[in-house]
């Protein structure tokens, strides 16, 4: 098993003092993400940026909670036997988090690395693996964290503040 | 420039009857790649893709797109058309490639998207 870990430069205390007091969530919502299904992929993270959206987050913040959202979303569906994307909304931020049934991550350093992708050909012909994915969810978020194994589970998260 | 100017400029044709194309359309971005396109726009952004799958008119309930061109002359099934008329998104589709588009655009005073 391997984690990758990130935390914005800024937010070290902010995120530190998040996991000690693990504060009371003020709404959480659930959506499946079925293997390979293209028709569904995304509709989790519109459907948690509308609820976002309603809620008064800004929009800058907003949309960077939908890429980083959809991108995770698009890798569970692309690459897993299917997942599911918990999201929980605090008062002042957002914790998203991916799990999935496998295969897992060989190489998460590799799997980090921008341009590198092990996306097959359906995937590609959709427009994706450009290998930018997870990169694109690091960008976005003030906090990430990715553990994995091969033959394992993946399970991915990250944190977003609202200011 | 507006999109009925860039429709004619692209030899475009619309896709769905109602769409709105008095747009003003203040930056350009184009490529076939959804994360290259995630990456890269921030602000309200006219899209130029050879992509017609369901997941491009997805992308637009991400991040703010103006409207989307198809070039190469590539025309998305009927039920993407449905998914763009349903979220009021114009949708273009040109027989001309993607370096041309671009090309005739930029000349025609359109700049690229801030990344």
């Amino acid at each position: 098993m391997s984690e990758y870990r990130y935390v914005a430069e800024g937010f070290e205390d902010a995120v530190q003092h998040f996991e000690e007091l693990k504060p009371e969530a003020e709404v959480k919502l659930q959506f499946a993400i079925p293997e390979k299904d293209f028709n569904t992929a995304g509709k989790g993270s519109f459907e948690l940026k509308n609820m976002l959206k309603r809620l008064g987050v800004d929009s800058v913040v907003l949309r960077r909670i939908a890429v980083a959202s959809y991108e995770a979303e698009i890798n569970v569906a692309a690459h897993s036997k299917g997942g599911i994307m918990y999201s929980t909304v605090y008062e002042n931020l957002i914790h998203v988090c991916f799990e999935d049934q496998g295969p897992g991550i060989a190489d998460i350093e590799q799997a980090m690395t921008p341009g590198f992708s092990t996306a097959d050909d359906l995937v590609r012909e959709l427009g994706f693996g450009a290998g930018l994915g997870l990169p694109n969810i690091k960008k976005n978020s003030d906090a990430m964290s990715l553990v994995s194994a091969a033959g394992s589970s993946t399970k991915l998260e990250f944190l977003i503040y609202f200011a | 420039m507006i999109l009925s100017d860039l429709v004619t400029l692209l030899e475009g044709e619309v896709l769905f009857p109602e769409a709105d194309l008095d747009r003003e359309v203040p930056c350009a971005f184009a490529s076939d790649m959804i994360s290259d396109i995630l990456m890269c726009t921030k602000e309200s952004t006219l899209l130029l893709t050879g992509l017609t799958n369901n997941q491009v008119i997805r992308l637009s309930d991400m991040i703010d797109l103006i409207a989307i061109v198809f070039v190469r002359g590539k025309k998305p099934l009927q039920d993407v058309i449905d998914m763009a008329q349903e979220r009021g998104l114009p949708i273009i589709t040109t027989k001309f490639t993607l370096y041309r588009c671009s090309g005739l655009l930029y000349n025609a005073g359109l700049r690229s998207c801030k990344i």
